[in-house]
């Protein structure tokens, strides 16, 4: 049989790929793998085209079973990688013979590794997405011990050959994101400014795919009691609950929502993200309004 | 029918290094201005992800150059004619909710009134949101809204129809909820098929109309 079998989940591992973006406005969250430039990668050095789908780990690896014989890159957050037992490289391509058993261990640091296969994995997809969404639930279930995952066929480029020096992303705690101002930065005091430029957030362990909960300086608005309607969500927007501490979004966040977005992290900062754990430490480098936003 | 919304009043904001958000002021501009932008990025004038209509806004995400399109928007002109083509769908419900009685409280009828009163309005679908399948129907009159629970349902049904503020809805999936629920739809597996395309039934702009029977 064509396919790999997990023989342990972990804290949660899912299917990523490419997400379902274009479908907003149908409430269909993107989705897809949360650390995007780790994923591609991994999939690069597997010999995989762009977008196959791979597993993501959560902050304690997981363990998989090859049903036939396949090559596996296990990258972005750093783990030790063992094959039936044996020390094999992170980051690298490594041969799975046809029933041995590949374990990813803890993160060293970070939060999600990605383990890509060649010929990619071809679980049920949804709107053409093998992508597991925690807020909607389309796409797979999240894994559990004992499903197995179809594998495609083996892929038409060769995997890179080993020990190419692959730009994997160093990963930390300490986390500097430029924040772009607006929409609804008019929702709030000057002081939330001031706060976001000399305030640490720390990432909450109530933390997930949908977003991190950042604990820290309260971003204070100018009247709490006012309502806004609920309008769309930008990837990587972080949002100000009533009690101020922000939520930063994540790939599977809702598509609407009805409390101000103060700034928004572009495509790098909401692949860091990914890789924040709880406790690390969050510093915002706001970056101002565009001077179009002020002619209107 | 509504006066046309004045093209002025699209204000874009900034959404990130690639995304602006327009806020259309009401919610009559920023459907028309959703039509008008679907229409462009149709016929390949905009290039954008994502295009997500809320109450009296519409993000436009995954922009490569927001600027342009920011400089743009002032100096559009918006369809002004209501997007009636098609026919209204139709839902069957039973009005048996848990609420009712509440409602028709509040409303100051009779429980019996209340499906009379509901069905005989025809809604549409203003924007989705909260779980795929679930759409956000106006079409309520001022003195119909009622206030949300105080507490949330920690589960309420997949096919349950509840109404909050300006708002009528249906939960496509069972889920927490904070709804006034008056109604269940027969077959709520109608709001999201994936096999079919749309996956929704109540895409942003449906008109709907809800059809009281009896169980």
């Amino acid at each position: 049989m064509s396919h790999i079998e997990i023989l342990r989940t972990g804290v949660l591992t899912t299917c990523q790929d490419a997400g379902r973006p274009g479908w907003g406005h149908l409430a269909v969250p993107p989705s897809g793998a949360a650390d995007r430039p780790s994923w591609r990668l991994a999939n690069q050095l597997a010999g995989n085209p762009t977008g196959a789908c791979a597993l993501e780990t959560t902050l304690n690896g997981c363990t998989v079973r090859a049903h036939r014989d396949v090559t596996v890159v296990v990258g972005g957050a750093p783990c030790a990688v063992t094959v039936d037992g044996r020390p094999e490289s992170w980051g690298q391509p490594v041969k799975l013979q046809a029933g041995s058993v590949l374990d990813a261990g803890p993160a060293e640091v970070g939060v999600r590794s990605y383990l890509a296969f060649s010929g990619g994995l071809h679980p049920k997809s949804s709107l053409g997405s093998h992508s597991t969404c925690l807020l909607s639930g389309l796409g797979p279930a999240p894994l559990k011990d004992g499903d197995t995952i179809p594998l495609g066929p083996a892929p038409a480029h060769p995997p890179l050959p080993t020990q190419w020096p692959a730009p994997w992303a160093g990963i930390g705690d300490e986390f500097v994101m430029k924040l772009h101002l607006g929409p609804r930065l008019e929702w709030f005091r000057p002081e939330a400014v001031a706060e976001l430029t000399r305030g640490v957030w720390t990432v909450s362990e109530h933390s997930n795919r949908i977003g991190l909960r950042l604990e820290g300086p309260a971003l204070a608005r100018t009247d709490a009691s006012l309502e806004l309607p609920s309008e769309g969500i930008a990837a990587g927007a972080l949002q100000v609950p009533p009690n101020g501490q922000p939520i930063l979004f994540g790939a599977d966040h809702p598509t609407t929502g009805g409390y101000p977005v103060i700034g928004v992290v572009g495509p790098e900062a909401q692949a860091a993200a990914a890789q924040a754990r709880p406790g690390s430490r969050i510093r915002f480098v706001p970056i101002p309004m565009p001077h179009w936003s002020k002619r209107a | 029918m509504s006066t046309p919304p004045a093209a002025h009043r699209l204000r874009p904001l900034p959404a990130g290094p690639r995304g602006i958000l327009i806020d259309c002021g009401t919610t009559a501009a920023a459907r028309a201005c959703y039509r008008s932008l679907q229409s462009r990025r149709m016929s390949g004038l905009l290039e954008a992800s994502d295009l997500v209509p809320g109450a009296t806004t519409v993000l436009v995400d995954g922009v490569d150059e927001p600027e342009l399109l920011a400089a743009e928007l002032p100096g559009w002109p918006l369809a002004d004619e209501p997007d009636t083509a098609g026919e209204a769908v139709e839902i069957p419900v039973c009005y048996d909710g848990p609420d009712l009685e509440a409602v028709a409280a509040l409303w100051g009828v009779r429980p019996d009134d209340v499906a009379d009163i509901h069905s005989g309005i025809e809604y549409e679908a203003a924007f989705c949101g909260f779980s795929p399948g679930f759409a956000y129907l106006e079409g309520l009159p001022e003195r119909y809204r009622v206030p949300r629970r105080d507490s949330p349902r920690t589960r309420v049904p997949a096919g349950s129809l509840g109404i909050a503020g300006p708002y009528t809805g249906v939960y496509p999936r069972t889920s927490p909820g904070g709804w006034q629920l008056i109604a269940t739809m027969t077959n709520p597996g109608r709001l999201w098929n994936e096999h079919r395309e749309p996956a929704a039934l109540l895409v942003p702009g449906t008109r709907v109309r809800f059809a009281a029977v009896r169980v």
